[in-house]
C-alpha cells in the first residue's frame, strides 16, 4: 500500500493540491510544532531523570512526536481518545502543562492517578484521554466499545456535535488477539472509531520482519471491511490532513471505523529498561537521526515559509526548558497521596475486608516505626484510616 | 463453526434433560436422588411466601407474583433494565434471536437492534468492547454463551475492567468500567463434558474490582441481575444453568434489587453451618432433611449469593453459634471459595470451632463427562459431612 505525504523530507511540499499555508493555519502549524518541540524536550529531560534514579521509569517518543500530535490537531478536544503509552504528544497538544506531566511521573498528590500507575501512564477526564495501562492492545476493543456508546449520543443529540473516538497502538501490539477482535465488533457494529497504529519497525527488540510478512498493518484493514491509509507519519501535516478525512469518514452513514497507518522509526530505545543497541546497529539509528524526523521536517517548512527563524527556536528551546525544569523540581519535593489511596477506588466504596486489612496495616506499622517511611505520604500514619467520606 | 454447531446443540440437549432425568439415580437410592424442585423449601411456591421477603421494595411486596422458571426471571430483569434506562445494551454471541437458553427471547425485537445485537464471536472482543461502552457512560450487559469460555477475555476482565477506577484515581467518577455486567451460564448440566460444565467463579474472587454473583432461583436471579446492573463496580454474573428450566418459583412482578455481598441465611440451626451458592444449594438442603432426620441435628444453611466481596461477617456470626463449618461448591476444591471461606473462619471463630472446616465440592481434576455423578458434590459427600462434623 502506498505511504501518503504532503511534505518531502527537505519540508517542501509535493502534494500542491495540499497547499494551503494561510493565516488561519499559521497559529495551528506553530502549536504542532511548538508541542512537538516541547514533547522532545520533556522526553530528554525526564530520560536523564531516569537515569539518574529519580522517577523509576520512562518512555520516550523520540521519532513519533508528528504522529501523536498530527493527529490530536485533527480530532475535536471531545473525542475521547485510547492510547498505548508513546503518545506524550496528544496530552501535550491537548493542554497538559509540565506540572500535569511532573505530577504522574513523580506520582505525586497532584496526580490524579493516585500515584498508582508507573511513570508515561498518564490519564485525563478533562481532556478526554482514558487512563493508559500496560497491557497491549487491550485499549483497541475498549475503543471500538466506547465509539459504539458514543455512536448511540451523537444519535440521541443529532444537532449536538457529532464525535468520534481515536484509538493508538504500535504495529507489534496489532499482533495481538484484541486488535482481531476490535477491528472485526467495529467493523460489524459500524462504530464511529480511528485507529492510528504507529509503526515503527521495532516491538521492544523484534523488527517487523518477525512481527508479520503481509504488506505491513494497513492491509489487514481491508480484510476486516474498514478503510485505510497509509501515511507517513514523520510529515506532520500528511498525519493531520488524513486523520482530518478519516474523521469525517468515520462519522459517515452514522459511523464507520478507519484505519490509519503511520509509518515512522524509533529512534530511542524501547524504553529506559532497555538498551536498543543490543538488536540494531547504532548506526542505522544514527542515519535515521540525521535523515529524517518530523519535527526538522516541520520546521524547514516553517522557515521556507518565514514562519520561523533560529532566534525563535533558541528562545523556545530555553522557555520550554526552564517551564519543565522548574515542574520537575517543584514535583519533587511534593508528597504523596495519603496511604488510603493504595486501598481505595478498587470498588466504588472501600469494603469491609479492605477496612479491616487498613487498620492491620497501620497497626503494623505503628509498632514497627523505624521499618517504615511514612513521611513522605500525605497525613502521614493517619493517611492509613479510611477517609471520612 | 464445530463450536458453535455444538453449543446450540449441547444448550437443547440440556433442556430435554433436566426434564427427563438423564442417567437417573440408582433404584436403591435414598439420598442421591435428584432435587424435587416442586417441593423443594428453596423456593417459592406461593405467592405469599414471595412476597413476605423483607429483602424486596415496598413496591414488589405489595405487588402480584408470576410463576417462571430461571431464564424466564433473567429475561424479566434484562428487559426492566432495558426498559428504564437507556444506557442498558444487551450483547453477545447468538443474543438477539433469543439466546441459545432464551435469556433474551423477545428482547431485540422490543428494544431494537441498537441495543440488543450480536457480536461477532470473540469473547475478549466482546469484553473489550463492553468494558470500553462502560467507560463512555453505558451500562452494559455482556454475555459469554458458557462460563468455560470466559478464559479468552481473561486478561480484559483482570487487568482491565477489575482495575479501571483504580487506576484512573481522581478522573474515575467519568471514566470507570462500572457500569459493567458479564452474564455467563455456568455448572454442571449432567452431560456438559469438559466446556459446558465449568464453574470459575474462584478465578474471579481471586480479583480485587470485581464482584461475583451466583444466584440460586429466579427470584434471586432476577433481584441480583437488576442490582448487579445498578452497581457501579464492575460484576461477573453466573446464572448455574442447570436451573434455567428446573427451578420454578413465584417472583415478584414489580422491578426489585437484592443486596450484593450480603448472605442470606436459608434456614437457622444450632450444630453446623452450611455455606454454599448456587445449585448445591439443593444438595445442601437434601442432605441437611436427611441429616436433621438422622441425627436428630439442626443445621444452618447459608447461601453467599455474592462470592466476593463476600459477606465473612454473616458466616463468622453463624459459625461462632453452631462451632461447625462445612463449605460446599461444585467447582474444584483447590483453592476454590471454600480455601477462602474456611481459612477466614479459622481465622475468625477459631475458639469456637469444635470440627475441622470441611470443604466439599468439586475433586481436583477436570469435569470428564461420564464422571460427573461422582465429580460434582452430591447429597451423601455433603450428609456424609453433616456426620463428620457432629462426629468429630
Amino acid at each position: 500500500m502506498p505511504t501518503y505525504r504532503i511534505l518531502d523530507q527537505a519540508g517542501r511540499i509535493v502534494d500542491h493540491a495540499r497547499e494551503t499555508p494561510d493565516t488561519t493555519t499559521t497559529p495551528e502549524l506553530l502549536k504542532m510544532y511548538k508541542d512537538m518541540l516541547t514533547v522532545s524536550l520533556l522526553d530528554l529531560i525526564m530520560f536523564d531523570a531516569q537515569r539518574q534514579g529519580r522517577i523509576s521509569f520512562y518512555m520516550v517518543s523520540a521519532g513519533e512526536e508528528g504522529i501523536a500530535v498530527g493527529s490530536a490537531s485533527s480530532l475535536s478536544p471531545h473525542d475521547p481518545i485510547f492510547a498505548q503509552y508513546r503518545e506524550t504528544g496528544i496530552f501535550q497538544y491537548r493542554g497538559f502543562t509540565p506540572e500535569d506531566f511532573m505530577a504522574q511521573l513523580f506520582a505525586t498528590r497532584s496526580d490524579p492517578g493516585k500515584g498508582r500507575n508507573m511513570p508515561v501512564h498518564y490519564g485525563s477526564r478533562k481532556y478526554n484521554i482514558h487512563t493508559i495501562s500496560s497491557p497491549l492492545a487491550t485499549q483497541i476493543p475498549q475503543a471500538s466499545g466506547a465509539a459504539y456508546a458514543v455512536k448511540m449520543q451523537n444519535a440521541r443529540d443529532p444537532t449536538g456535535e457529532q464525535r468520534v473516538v481515536a484509538c493508538y497502538f504500535g504495529e507489534g501490539s496489532a499482533s495481538e488477539g484484541d486488535f482481531h477482535a476490535a477491528l472485526n465488533v467495529a467493523a460489524t457494529r459500524a462504530c464511529p472509531v480511528v485507529f492510528l497504529c504507529r509503526n515503527n519497525g521495532f516491538a521492544i527488540s523484534t523488527p517487523t520482519l518477525e512481527q508479520y510478512r503481509g504488506d505491513g498493518i494497513a492491509s489487514r484493514g481491508v480484510g476486516y471491511g474498514i478503510d485505510t491509509i497509509r501515511v507517513d507519519g514523520n510529515d506532520v501535516l500528511a498525519v493531520r490532513e488524513v486523520t482530518r478525512q478519516a474523521r469525517e469518514l468515520a462519522l459517515e452513514d452514522g459511523g464507520k471505523p478507519v484505519l490509519i497507518e503511520a509509518m515512522s522509526y524509533r529512534v530511542s530505545h524501547h524504553s529506559t529498561s532497555d538498551d536498543s543497541f543490543a538488536y540494531r546497529a547504532k548506526v542505522e539509528v544514527e542515519d535515521w537521526k540525521r535523515r529524517d524526523n518530523p519535527i526538522t521536517r516541520l520546521r524547514k517548512y516553517l522557515e521556507s515559509h518565514d514562519l520561523w527563524d533560529e532566534a525563535k527556536e533558541k528562545e523556545l528551546r530555553s522557555e520550554t526548558r526552564k517551564s519543565i525544569l522548574d515542574a520537575y523540581r517543584q514535583a519533587e519535593k511534593e508528597k504523596k497521596h495519603a496511604l488510603r489511596s493504595m486501598m481505595e477506588d478498587v470498588y466504588e466504596t472501600v469494603t469491609e475486608e479492605q477496612a479491616e486489612q487498613m487498620e492491620r496495616m497501620r497497626d503494623t506499622v505503628e509498632r514497627y516505626p523505624g521499618e517504615y517511611d511514612v513521611s513522605g505520604f500525605e497525613e502521614g500514619l493517619e493517611g492509613m484510616r479510611p477517609s471520612a467520606r | 463453526m464445530l463450536r458453535k454447531v455444538q453449543r446450540c446443540y449441547g444448550s437443547l440437549e440440556y433442556l430435554s434433560s433436566a426434564r427427563r432425568g438423564y442417567a437417573s439415580h440408582p433404584p436403591k437410592a435414598r439420598l442421591n436422588i435428584p432435587t424435587d424442585y416442586a417441593s423443594t423449601p428453596l423456593l417459592h411456591h406461593s405467592a405469599k411466601s414471595a412476597l413476605a421477603n423483607k429483602e424486596l421494595s415496598e413496591e414488589a411486596r405489595n405487588g402480584t407474583t408470576s410463576r417462571i422458571n430461571l431464564f424466564q426471571a433473567v429475561n424479566v430483569a434484562l428487559a426492566h433494565a432495558l426498559r428504564s434506562d437507556q444506557r442498558v445494551l444487551l450483547f453477545g454471541e447468538d443474543v438477539a434471536f433469543g439466546g441459545v437458553f432464551r435469556c433474551s427471547m423477545n428482547l431485540a425485537t422490543e428494544f431494537g437492534d441498537d441495543r440488543v445485537f450480536n457480536t461477532p464471536l470473540s469473547e475478549q472482543g466482546i469484553v473489550g468492547f463492553a468494558i470500553g461502552a462502560a467507560m463512555e457512560g453505558m451500562r452494559p450487559v455482556a454475555e459469554v454463551q458458557f462460563a468455560d469460555y470466559v478464559f479468552p477475555a481473561f486478561d480484559q476482565i483482570v487487568n482491565e475492567a477489575a482495575k479501571c477506577r483504580y487506576r484512573a484515581g481522581h478522573n474515575a467518577d467519568s471514566m470507570n468500567c462500572g457500569g459493567l455486567v458479564i452474564r455467563m451460564p455456568a455448572g454442571g448440566v449432567g452431560h456438559g463434558g469438559l466446556y459446558h460444565t465449568q464453574s470459575p467463579e474462584s478465578l474471579f474472587t481471586h480479583v480485587p474490582g470485581m464482584r461475583v454473583v451466583v444466584p440460586r432461583s429466579p427470584v434471586q436471579a432476577k433481584g441480583l441481575l437488576l442490582a448487579a446492573i445498578a452497581s457501579n463496580d464492575p460484576v461477573i454474573f453466573l446464572e448455574p444453568k442447570i436451573l434455567y428450566r428446573a427451578a420454578v418459583e413465584h417472583v415478584p412482578a414489580e422491578p426489585y434489587t437484592l443486596p450484593l455481598s450480603t448472605a442470606e441465611v436459608l434456614k437457622e440451626g444450632n450444630d453446623v453451618t452450611i455455606v454454599s451458592y448456587g445449585t448445591p444449594l439443593y444438595t445442601c438442603q437434601s442432605a441437611l432433611a436427611a441429616a436433621e432426620k438422622d441425627f436428630k441435628c439442626s443445621v444452618e444453611l447459608i447461601d453467599l449469593r455474592t462470592v466476593y466481596p463476600w459477606d465473612r461477617q454473616a458466616v463468622m456470626a453463624s459459625v461462632n453459634k453452631t462451632g461447625r463449618c462445612i463449605v460446599v461448591h461444585e467447582s474444584m476444591v483447590n483453592a476454590g471459595v471454600g480455601a477462602e471461606v474456611a481459612a477466614t473462619v479459622q481465622e475468625g471463630c477459631f475458639l469456637r470451632l469444635e470440627a475441622p472446616v470441611q470443604r466439599v465440592g468439586g475433586w481436583s481434576t477436570h469435569t470428564g463427562l461420564a464422571y460427573e455423578k461422582f465429580n460434582i458434590p452430591d447429597v451423601v459427600r455433603v450428609y456424609d459431612s453433616i456426620r463428620n462434623a457432629l462426629e468429630y
